[in-house]
């Protein structure tokens, strides 16, 4: 014992934290701790090990995952719930490789996040070494930026740009890639010293004046105007202006998918979701506005449909912090590059309130028989739906502090359309990456972030399966994460479009599951299977009030379908839509 | 139409894999690159000529400021520049033709810089259309081998970008409003 601690002291002496002469991986924590981080996730391996080592000297709270991916999921589901950097940590070659999906995931849907990899030795780079893999030249194209360290003298600034780089601006993951000898060299530490010297950098910019007065007449003179709303909303912090401009201006709000929470559900200008599924009087509205404003949203093919006929009649004001996203997918009228946040603030005194309730009054007509369409409208045919069940979810956790992290597919477009959020962070899911197995290890991050909150995850039998290791995680951290599997047998996304688009020859999407209740007492967690909707609540109730994981394998109708759909390619407005049951009878008879 | 970006750049590792990364990842196509040193050793300069339209250009602008190692962007494309590619071009001269060759070469300005029995080196300085001009009149000749540098591109006039201002420099808008420069001078 004492022989094994004098050897520890040997390898990685114990810091005393300024100007003093410290390892590398000393200084990695180190600077860690000061840039905030209390948890990171991890898997340990050879190139990363002395970093590890180091690990008992720091307060950082270290979370073992089942599987890098994991790891990168979980510091995403954690940025994206508590707006802070989350912190992900692997080794070298194939820890640093499982880490691409998580990492292409948190850029596509600019989340914050700082990955750490080890490195083979400097001197080994470029010899094919055990365990060697160029992450640097692997993530170019999917980090915002990236670094290769190779001397203990470059850790302390290079982690300090990266947190900058990630969290300013337009947010985004960055690697940091350290030399398994750049852990073990040691040199001075200074703080202050190592400040970010990025020169190019520019997070911080503004429109000009002309572009505001611009901005202010067409909204002033629009008759039928829309405000799109992203997550840009989120990002920015600007929930409070964005309610106040569409309160103070009288527009109605469309959401994007990850703007859910931006504007709140239940607000009578909030028209709800737009989209592939989203609403079919959103989209109409879409199409009919003669303004569109675009806060802190992309234009993604997903909203659009096919641009060519995308709201024709429409000027567009755009307010975005990135420049490049400008006239990409759809040309803008008027751009506000900058932090939505400030903008609207710089807007708001110049607002005048016109009375637009002409054009909330077309809203209803466009409702039209949407209602009646609507699958909690139609008469119980016995079958358990998941819309059923997430709707009856929402009923039970809406007046909680509850997190809902979703997977990818049907469920999360059901999610999407029947939770109804009412506060930013409280969904988080994969949305322009669409990252299946997202769900579970995001759902672990979230409840690292926020333990006070009431976490649920909504996961498919098929995206479940892909990052399930990470069960054990959560029970080696007693986290009290309730899961909910819609589980219909199918890959049930790729299965509507085979049902559409491929005349139902459904290659390769039917299921063989195991049983996921025993599944879940394998790893000692709590499970009930529900087939019938009468046992969805109740079922719910006893997860809520379970001390600890819950899992419940809600077995749904095979094959439901996502209503309405805007297919690939078409307009907007042109929407495959569930079939009115009103319709359906006459057909009948 | 073919665009002129001067890219000025930290002169760091990977710096050009990023650049070129960007052009492939967006699908835009290079036409040609060079990249070399500037007056100030941690600064890089590039010129990079790309087939895009206006909307495309202003994209690519864009993206490129996105890059963190990127200092200073300038579409030079419609400004009075100074545009350079220099070529070494061997065309077959047996001693008949070598006499043609060199009053060519001349006609071009053009350096002859290795002579042999049965060719002529030449290399020759200038826009590409002046290079080209003279790569036509010698192709009847036989031209064994060519190789060209890609265009290197300097704004003219006194407030010219330097490596300096680069380095200063706060944004895109300041980096426009330094290319609306009526101080230009011409020179032949």
């Amino acid at each position: 014992m004492t022989d094994q601690k004098t050897v520890d002291q040997k390898t990685t002496p114990a810091i005393d934290k300024n100007k003093t002469i410290m390892t590398g991986a000393g200084i990695l924590w180190e600077c860690l701790e000061r840039e905030g981080v209390k948890d990171v996730f991890g898997y340990p391996g050879g190139a990363i090990l002395p970093a590890y080592d180091a690990l008992k000297h720091s307060k950082i709270h270290h979370i073992l995952v089942r599987h890098e991916q994991g790891a990168t999921h979980m510091a995403d589901g954690y940025a994206r719930a508590s707006g802070e950097v989350g912190v992900a940590v692997a080794t070298s070659g194939p820890g640093a490789t499982n880490m691409v999906t998580g990492i292409a995931t948190a850029m596509l849907d600019s989340s914050p996040i700082v990955c750490i990899t080890g490195q083979v030795g400097s001197k080994l780079i470029g010899s094919d070494a055990f365990q060697e893999t160029d992450i640097t030249g692997v993530t170019l194209p999917i980090t915002k930026h990236n670094y290769l360290v190779t001397h203990a003298s470059e850790v302390a600034r290079t982690v300090r740009e990266a947190f900058y780089v990630a969290r300013s601006g337009r947010p985004g993951p960055v690697l940091i890639d350290i030399t398994k000898d750049a852990q073990q060299s040691t040199c001075q530490f200074d703080w202050e010293a190592a400040k970010p010297q990025l020169p190019g950098y520019r997070p911080d910019l503004s429109p000009a004046p002309e572009e505001y007065a611009q901005a202010l007449e067409l909204i002033h003179n629009s008759k039928r105007p829309v405000i799109l709303a992203g997550h840009g909303i989120i990002i920015s912090g600007a929930m409070r202006e964005v309610r106040d401009f569409a309160e103070r201006t009288g527009i109605p709000v469309a959401l994007t998918l990850l703007g859910l929470g931006a504007f709140p559900a239940s607000h009578p200008l909030n028209l709800g979701m737009m989209g592939m599924h989203g609403e079919a009087w959103v989209n109409h509205m879409i199409q009919e506005a003669d303004l569109l404003l675009a806060f802190g949203m992309r234009f993604d093919d997903r909203v659009t449909g096919n641009l060519k006929n995308y709201a024709p009649n429409a000027k567009k004001i755009h307010i975005e912090i990135d420049p490049a996203e400008i006239n990409k997918n759809v040309k803008v009228d008027v751009p506000l590059v900058g932090d939505l946040r400030e903008v609207l603030l710089e807007l708001l005194p110049h607002v005048e309130s016109i009375d637009r309730s002409e054009w909330l009054d077309t809203i209803d007509k466009l409702k039209g028989d949407s209602a009646v369409r609507d699958i909690q409208n139609l008469p119980d045919s016995g079958h358990l739906y998941a819309a059923h069940v997430i709707n009856d979810l929402w009923r039970q956790t809406r007046d909680g502090n509850t997190i809902v992290v979703t997977d990818v597919g049907q469920h999360q477009m059901w999610e999407a359309q029947y939770y109804k959020h009412e506060h930013p962070r409280s969904l988080i899911t994969s949305g322009g990456l669409g990252t299946m197995g997202f769900a579970l290890p995001a759902a672990i991050g979230a409840k690292v972030a926020c333990p006070e909150a009431e976490v649920w995850v909504i996961v498919g039998d098929g995206g479940f399966q892909m990052t399930m290791c990470e069960l054990a995680t959560i029970v080696q951290e007693n986290l009290k994460i309730n899961i909910a599997i819609i589980n219909n047998g199918f890959l049930g996304m790729v299965r509507q479009w085979q049902e559409f688009f491929y005349d139902r020859n459904y290659a390769a999407t039917p299921l063989l599951n195991p049983d996921f209740a025993r599944l879940a007492d394998a790893y000692g967690i709590k499970s009930a299977t529900v087939s019938e909707r009468s046992q969805v609540v109740p079922t719910v109730e006893s997860a809520r009030r379970h001390n600890g994981p819950v899992l419940i394998n809600f077995k749904v109708e095979q094959e439901d379908t996502v209503y309405p759909m805007v297919a690939a390619g078409a307009a907007l407005n042109d929407m495959i839509r569930r079939p009115s049951p009103i319709v359906e009878t006459a057909d009948d008879e | 139409m073919l665009n002129t970006f001067m890219v000025y750049v930290e002169n760091k590792p990977g710096v050009l894999t990023r650049v070129a990364s960007l052009f492939r990842r967006r699908a835009f196509n290079i036409d040609s690159l060079t990249v070399g040193r500037t007056e100030k050793p941690e600064v890089s300069r590039m010129t990079i000529t790309v087939d895009a339209d206006r909307d495309q250009a202003r994209r690519i602008e864009a993206n490129l400021y996105k890059l963190v190692n990127v200092l200073l962007v300038e579409n030079i494309t419609n400004q009075p520049a100074i545009v350079r590619d220099l070529a070494m071009i061997r065309v077959a001269a047996t001693h008949d033709a070598r006499s043609h060759v060199l009053e060519l070469a001349a006609v071009f300005r053009a350096r002859v810089v290795d002579v042999s029995s049965e060719s002529l080196t030449i290399e020759i300085t200038g826009a590409e259309d002046k290079i080209d001009g003279l790569l036509d009149v010698l192709r009847p000749y036989g031209v064994l081998e060519m190789v060209r540098t890609g265009i290197v591109a300097m704004r003219r006039g006194s407030k010219s970008g330097d490596a300096a201002s680069a380095t200063e420099s706060t944004g895109p808008d300041s980096a426009n409003s330094s290319a609306a420069n009526d101080d230009v001078s011409y020179s032949v």
